[in-house]
């Protein structure tokens, strides 16, 4: 066992005051050892941030004690400062400066001397691949060569201790490969100790020791393979039988009380049981086929979701919908046409086509700034095509994209609620912005209340909700004037991976009653959700279909069945090697 | 083996050069530091007067003889007013109800005959009072031209006129009592508060607000460093404004300058400090962009323009709120920028507003040093 290079002990720290105090942190005993590679695993909200910065001494604790590298980091925040790297969320690099000037800068305050600089230099540009672009401002670099540019400022001077505050978040996965490339090399050649937050819980499995963060408080840190552990003999994978949905199938899985998750997973269901309950083979009838459970290794996420959950927990409330006639279920409902946007010089859409037909849930899928949100505020008619056409519930956004906004829903990306207002109060100003009144507007209202489980809720103010609860909220409001097509932007951006669940199952089930979802999003798992996608990136289709074909398509020697991600990457390696 | 000046100095290095590199790509700080100071200096200089000039004078002349045509005669050849003739009174009101005429001169037709014998004055005057001010200045000119065709007339007459005092009125300092000359030596305390005050604590806001300044934070950099890093630019940057300012008022505009440039260029300098401390006051409380502007607007630039002496007289302001001027850094620098101009190196006037902006100085300085540390919340 390594020497200990960061220590809390007790550590609490609250925000605000009087009766608006949070806890962000509740007690938390935390030790990284010497050369290991920590990852900080919580939802949204869990106090992964705080930790992070209090670990970096720019902020204090209310009570406790917490020691960076043998120094006391109340007492002595620039002795720590000296010793450590920190990446804040956004990288915390000058946009208006080059990337060079960028590493100027931090190697000053970061006191390199100057004879060390021009290797130290060549070393990091060449280990991030940014040699090339030295002389280009970091405002106009893509999100993961910002990524990179601020690990590499962070790194200038060799420090003991990396602190990464959710480094990989919205960025593409090749950029996420990479950055843990890099990071591995400094544990390995340095002998560096890192700490890095993420909300992604496949990157846990990569950390030698993962300290798990829910709601201020630490619930054990260990080897990802201790946590997984005890799920020996509980996690499955299921084939779904040929003509079941894949859909359906999970949602039935998930209300019995034998399962704790399920999964879609390409053409498998990943099934999780808790301790010692029967499995249920027989769930499609005496009639249909037996369900043919094989047993697999548990990973971190199967133990993340157990371990978050409760036995006894009700499944969430699924919205009540009259189901769709079979008929209309072929007809297209969105057309996009070789639609172009540009922004001045910069081309966001590059001439996309594609359709979605009615009750299909339908993926954008693409790291942060592949176009995705552009192309749906087009299809929302709220900012207008520069060329292409494109039609949406039969209307020509071009002539009435008011008559097209009055059939669809619309949940942006920062879920636009009122924070000062309380949920029924939001979800009573939705309804009469759709012009709903009177008695429709209560009867919806109540609609809303029942089938999000937001009922227990109603009175609190929109702004104290967890991320998870506003998303629920919004949805609803979303959904008030019942809408035939439904958008949602990165609705999971942020979102901790129980509410995620709870959101796919809701919209599955809008799926099922002959709404047509749009949906986009930079978790490539998330793809297997959907029932057709595209997979964008820098304003460019670059493969459309169902998740199979897509993962298909990108079979190769290395990779005999690709994940969603391996084919992203690979789609994106081929552009760039055509490039 | 690494000195701990050395690298200091370093990181001092590196802070100014970064925020050089920032203002000079920053299309927002030059145009407040160079184009702002010249479309204000051509607003001022040419677009506000606080002269009257060019006013617009009805002359009812209800009876045409010479006394009454040499009178006219005397308001159309003054500088200051632009006549129109009426032979009626009716008209004449009207035009000055719609605000086509500032002032009435109404010579009625027994004029010559009124002005033979003794009694009260022959002639009527109206004066549009919507706007105070311009009412003040047209009526004393009015008056002005009055008494001197007046005396001509009597010495012409061959007596003297009979007024008991002889007012003989002379302007010192500002001779042409151009109100250019004191509204361009006012402005370089705005344009040194607009770029000390608010471009400073926008500039600091906006770095919390993309996460710099935490990633800055979190690097050995010391308190000291921070402020000194973001005072030398903003400085220099301040001072070019000042000098910008000056250079323009004394050769485009032709404000004399009778005191010495080394006495207003210490004076700015000191304001200048000043204004930045206020500006880091500020962004230790605001840390986005709009609000940080709106409280460096309200509490720098507004009491700079408005309670500094700039534009209205401090003399003639209510008692509680010539109380205030007091706090207002601006008014102290606005009394010697207008005296330097003005009047010349008078340290009796200079000395005592000196004082008073190295005190507050010290007492910005005192709070910012208590007030700013490296914890991010």
């Amino acid at each position: 066992m390594g020497d200990l290079v960061l220590q809390l002990q007790g550590v609490v720290r609250r925000f605000g005051s009087g009766e608006a105090t949070t806890t962000a942190l509740d007690g938390v005993d935390l030790a990284v050892r010497q050369g290991e590679v920590t990852g900080l695993i919580g939802p949204d909200g869990a106090g992964k941030t705080t930790l992070m910065r209090l670990a970096a001494a720019l902020l204090l604790p209310d009570e406790g004690h917490i020691e960076v590298l043998g120094v006391d980091a109340v007492a002595e925040p620039v002795a720590v400062q000296s010793r450590i790297g920190y990446m804040p969320q956004r990288f915390g690099l000058y946009e208006d400066l080059s990337v060079q000037e960028n590493l100027d800068l931090y190697a000053d305050l970061q006191g390199l001397p100057s004879a060390r600089r021009a290797a130290r230099y060549d070393e990091l540009m060449h280990m991030t691949g940014l040699a090339p672009f030295r002389k280009r401002l970091a405002g106009k670099l893509s999100g993961g060569m910002k990524q990179k540019l601020g690990l590499a400022c962070a790194l200038l001077r060799e420090p003991e201790l990396l602190l990464l505050d959710e480094p990989t978040v919205g960025v593409d996965p090749v950029s996420r490969r990479e950055l843990w490339q890099i990071v591995y090399r400094q544990v390995r050649d340095h002998g560096m100790s890192v700490l890095l937050s993420t909300a992604y819980l496949d990157e846990a499995e990569r950390c030698d020791r993962v300290a798990l963060l829910h709601q201020g408080r630490l619930l054990g840190i260990d080897c990802p393979a201790v946590f997984s552990e005890p799920l020996k003999g509980d996690c499955f994978v299921l084939e779904v039988p040929p003509g079941v949905s894949a859909r359906r199938l999970q949602r039935d899985l998930q209300a019995q009380a034998a399962i704790a998750d399920a999964l879609v997973e390409g053409e498998h269901l990943r099934v999780v049981r808790w301790p010692d309950q029967p499995l249920p083979t027989d769930l499609l009838g005496a009639q249909g086929p037996a369900l043919d459970f094989q047993p697999v290794t548990p990973r971190f996420e199967d133990a993340f979701i157990r371990l978050l959950r409760s036995p006894d927990e009700q499944p969430p409330q699924m919205p009540q919908l009259e189901p769709a006639s079979a008929d209309a279920r072929d007809e297209v409902v969105i057309r996009a046409d070789h639609v172009v946007r540009r922004f001045g010089d910069f081309v966001a859409v590059k001439g996309i086509s594609f359709e979605v037909r009615q009750g299909e849930v339908f993926g954008l899928l693409g790291a942060n700034g592949a176009g995705k949100s552009t192309t749906f505020r087009m299809l929302c008619g709220l900012l207008p095509a520069s060329d292409g056409h494109l039609s949406v519930a039969g209307h020509d956004l071009r002539h009435a994209a008011a008559q097209a906004r009055a059939r669809i829903g619309y949940m942006a990306q920062k879920f636009s609620l009122y924070a000062n207002l309380t949920v029924l109060q939001n979800l009573r100003f939705f309804a009469a912005a759709y012009g709903l009144h009177g008695k429709r507007q209560s009867e919806r209202v109540d609609w809303a209340l029942d089938n999000f489980e937001l009922r227990p809720l109603a009175r609190r103010n929109t702004g104290e909700l967890s991320l998870g609860h506003k998303q629920r909220l919004a949805f609803a409001a979303a959904l008030m004037h019942e809408p035939q097509i439904l958008f949602l932007d990165e609705p999971t951006s942020g979102v901790d991976p129980i509410a995620r669940r709870e959101f796919w199952a809701r919209t599955n089930a809008l799926a099922e009653a002959g709404i047509t979802v749009l949906v986009t999003t930079h978790f490539m798992e998330e793809a297997n959700y959907c029932d057709r996608l595209v997979i964008m990136a820098e304003g460019e289709v670059l493969a459309e279909g169902t998740p199979r074909e897509i993962r298909e398509g990108e079979r190769d020697p290395q990779h005999p069945v690709p994940s969603m991600e391996d084919a992203f990457i690979a789609l994106v390696s081929r552009r760039e090697a055509a490039a | 083996m690494n000195l701990p000046g050395r690298d200091s100095r370093r990181r001092l290095h590196g802070m100014v050069r970064k925020e050089w590199l920032q203002i000079l790509r920053d299309p927002s700080s030059i145009a407040i530091a160079f184009v702002l100071p010249v479309v204000l200096l051509f607003l001022f200089g040419y677009g506000v007067s606080l002269d009257a000039k060019d006013i617009r004078l009805g002359l009812v002349i209800e009876h045409m003889d010479d006394q009454s045509r040499d009178l006219a005669g005397a308001f159309v050849r003054s500088r200051f007013f632009q006549p129109h003739y009426y032979r009626d009174i009716q008209p004449a009101q009207q035009a000055l109800t719609e605000r086509r005429l500032d002032g009435i001169i109404w010579l009625r037709n027994n004029f010559s005959r009124r002005l033979q014998q003794p009694g009260p004055a022959p002639i009527g005057v109206l004066v549009n009072g919507i706007d105070a001010n311009q009412a003040r200045i047209t009526g004393g000119y009015i008056q002005g031209v009055w008494f001197g065709w007046l005396e001509k007339y009597a010495r012409a007459q061959g007596h003297k006129l009979d007024a008991p005092v002889q007012l003989e009125q002379r302007v010192w300092f500002n001779p042409a009592v151009n109100s250019r000359y004191f509204l361009v030596p006012g402005l370089i305390a705005i344009i040194m508060t607009l770029i000390g005050s608010l471009l400073t604590s926008m500039v600091i806001a906006r770095e919390w607000e993309r996460g710099t300044m935490e990633a800055m934070m979190a690097t050995p950099l010391r308190i000291p460093e921070v402020l000194a890093g973001k005072l030398i630019p903003y400085f220099v940057l301040g001072m070019f404004g000042m000098l910008l300012t000056v250079a323009l008022a004394l050769w485009l505009f032709q404000v004399p300058l009778h005191g010495s440039f080394a006495t207003l260029f210490l004076a700015s300098a000191l304001f200048m400090l000043v204004a930045l401390a206020m500006g880091l006051l500020i962004s230790i409380v605001a840390k986005n962009q709009f609000v940080a502007g709106q409280i460096a607007i309200i509490v720098t630039f507004l009491p700079a323009f408005i309670l500094s002496g700039f534009i209205f007289d401090i003399g003639s302001m209510p008692a509680p709120i010539q109380v205030i001027t007091y706090l207002v850094p601006a008014r102290y620098f606005v009394a010697i920028a207008q005296t330097l101009f003005l009047a010349g190196d008078i340290w009796p006037v200079i000395l005592p507003n000196l004082g008073a902006m190295a005190l507050m100085l010290l007492i910005f300085m005192a709070i910012i040093r208590r007030k700013a540390n490296k914890r991010i919340a």
